[in-house]
């Protein structure tokens, strides 16, 4: 990482940390404030979070890899997440997961090339109604098809930039949209 | 009997009028308050069914620790598999949610509520930040609430980071407090020694809903619904092989069979009751009654189709154990991973029935010596699918 970058992150990471505080239970807020900048954590973000909390690194990082949505190895500014429980399974839930693989050209578990795209398989998504449920980012698809994919994948695209990261509207049936 | 879709019928919920709760608390005394929720029955709508009124009093009792606060804790984690009727409530009686809350403040003496949402839901936060805002507005929430001198109490919202365990309320506590969601050994209970070692009182969305509830009509409005152990209605969330899946309100104590009739899933071939850490109940059982005392959920049903492969249930309930355990213990993290491993074999036609033998002493194992709730339960659906499917699961040939 370029010198410059570094700098921009330990000054980012200062300021999230003076708006949400240096309480140890700060910790996963300030994290998650973190990832939604920067779409990612980095050994070297975790490590100037430690200093400003006054934790050592490795707690930090053992806190980090706990947690499924922080833990993310497929790193992406979108990150799908496909819910794989049974009531989705039931939905069809594979088919949508094979599409996904083939547009995106990636496995789950993995980002793309250019760090646009993450794919995730998630435990139940609280949708088990209206599966095949998909979270990417902030945003909920529900009822997904394999046809449906591209489209979805095509929001993105058009998304992506400045706004990438503001809750789209979901359309969650008895829910909120 | 009635049994109201969140969809097409107004619930219970939509005709309580808002904040009658609250106002009849505020004319209460504290321990009267306990003793109208106690007098209910009400039992905690997350799954362990812990009575509430109980719960309350060994809070109210406990001594603030220096310079600390009582806590109020919603546990909105909603993580079991196949349940979303606190994502419901959330998106539609936010209201009703945070007046029990405030209600319980009341009761208990506490000045801070916090509102643990999982991070899936994170959608519903601006809409729950909103409301929470409107009530300090109109005196809901900050001091003095509905003009009660030195009843000071405010509610934030914390965001869980995607971990199933946290569900757990002392896992709950350790991630609030910005650690792994490890659970803890109980007791202390955190009514006793909680959220930064004060005492807490966590309680689901829904109980807290039906606090409002009971406060407003009354603690013998309440008992007239349900069985003797199991008072009141209770939100399902319903989901799997039938015609219209959704959340409904039913009086417990009903039977698989009457539930069925009404969502369209008469031909089901079981039901899975209580998501992947409840039981599997085969066709033949369909009589019994969703109650604490047998068929117990915390809102989770799946209905289970005549063409579906139990195995393929076992599996999927495995390998979600498998990666949802946060491996502190070893009967839960070797343990489930044996019985994935278990089902692995029996799909590939190679379980012995004497290794079928093991797996299910491993079960009970797993079930007397882990640390908390998932491991204690996590081998339920694989028990009842091997005790009620033998059949259909062994001798598999390769092919399958
Ligand atoms: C693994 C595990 C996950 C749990 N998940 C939840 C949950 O998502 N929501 C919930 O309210 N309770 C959950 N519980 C139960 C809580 O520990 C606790 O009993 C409950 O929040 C108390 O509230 P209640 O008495 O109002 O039900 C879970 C328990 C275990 C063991
Ligand atoms: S039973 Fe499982 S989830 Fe619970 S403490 Fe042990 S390893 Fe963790
Ligand atoms: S099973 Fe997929 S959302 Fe619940």
């Amino acid at each position: 990482m370029l010198v410059g970058q570094q700098q921009r992150l330990q000054d980012d990471i200062r300021e999230i940390v003076a708006q949400l505080g240096r309480d140890r239970s700060a910790l996963i807020p300030v994290l998650q404030e973190l990832q939604k900048r920067h779409a990612t954590v980095s050994d070297f973000a975790m490590q100037v979070v430690a200093d400003e909390l006054g934790l050592h690194p490795a707690e930090v990082y053992g806190v980090t890899s706990f947690y499924a949505f922080l833990r993310q190895p497929a790193q992406g500014r979108f990150v799908f997440r496909l819910c794989r429980t049974l009531s989705c399974e039931f939905e069809g839930k594979s088919r949508v997961a094979r599409q996904l693989e083939n547009d995106l050209g990636i496995g789950f578990g993995q980002a793309t090339p250019d760090g646009r795209f993450g794919l995730e398989w998630a435990s139940c998504l609280g949708l088990c109604d209206q599966g095949p449920a998909l979270l990417v980012n902030e945003r909920v698809y529900t009822r997904v098809t394999p046809e449906r994919v591209h489209e979805i994948i095509d929001e993105c695209r058009r998304t992506f930039g400045a706004h990438a990261r503001q809750a789209g509207h979901s359309q969650v049936e008895g829910g909120l949209s | 009997m009635m049994i109201a879709d969140s969809k097409r019928t107004p619930l219970t919920f939509d005709s309580v009028e808002p904040e009658s709760g609250l106002r009849a608390a505020l004319a209460m005394g504290r321990a009267d308050i306990i003793g109208e929720i106690g007098a209910s029955n009400l039992r905690g709508r997350g799954g362990a069914g812990f009575p509430t009124g109980t719960k309350w009093n060994l809070a109210a009792a406990a001594r603030v620790r220096a310079g600390g606060a009582k806590y109020v804790v919603c546990n909105a984690d909603e993580g079991e598999p196949g349940t979303f009727k606190d994502r419901v409530l959330l998106a539609a009686h936010a209201d009703m949610v945070f007046e029990g809350m405030t209600i319980a403040a009341r009761a208990i003496g506490a000045a801070i509520g916090i509102l643990y949402l999982r991070s899936e839901y994170v959608y519903l936060r601006p809409h729950l930040e909103a409301v929470l805002a409107r009530r300090r507005d109109e005196h809901l929430l900050g001091a003095d609430i509905g003009g009660l001198a030195g009843f000071t109490f405010d509610i934030h919202v914390h965001m869980g980071a995607g971990a199933y365990v946290c569900g757990e309320e002392t896992a709950l506590i350790e991630s609030l407090e910005g650690y792994r969601g490890e659970p803890r050994n109980r007791p202390p209970f955190p009514v006793d020694t909680g959220f930064q070692g004060q005492p807490t009182v966590v309680n689901n969305v829904e109980t807290f809903a039906w606090v409002v509830c009971i406060l407003s009509r009354g603690a013998g409005w309440f008992k007239a619904t349900g069985t003797g152990k199991s008072a009141g209605y209770k939100l399902l969330s319903v989901s799997g092989d039938c015609r219209e899946p959704g959340v409904y309100e039913a009086p417990l104590g009903l039977t698989v069979a009457e539930l069925l009739a009404r969502v369209g899933g008469e031909g089901a071939k079981a039901v899975q009751v209580g998501g992947a850490s409840g039981v599997c109940v085969p066709a033949s059982e369909f009589g019994r009654r969703i109650a604490f005392e047998d068929a117990s959920t915390g809102g989770s049903i799946i209905v289970i189709g005549p063409d579906r492969d139990m195995l393929a249930v076992a599996r999927n309930f495995m390998e979600f154990f498998v990666e949802e355990s946060c491996g502190q213990c070893t009967p839960c993290r070797a343990g489930n991973a044996k019985l994935l491993e278990g089902v692995e074999r029996l799909e590939r036609g190679e379980c012995s029935t004497g290794h079928l033998q093991e797996l299910l002493a491993l079960a009970e194992t797993m079930q007397l010596a882990s640390k908390c709730g998932l491991g204690q339960s996590s081998s339920n659906a694989f028990v009842s699918i091997v005790r009620h499917f033998r059949n259909e699961i062994m001798g598999r040939a390769l092919a399958h």
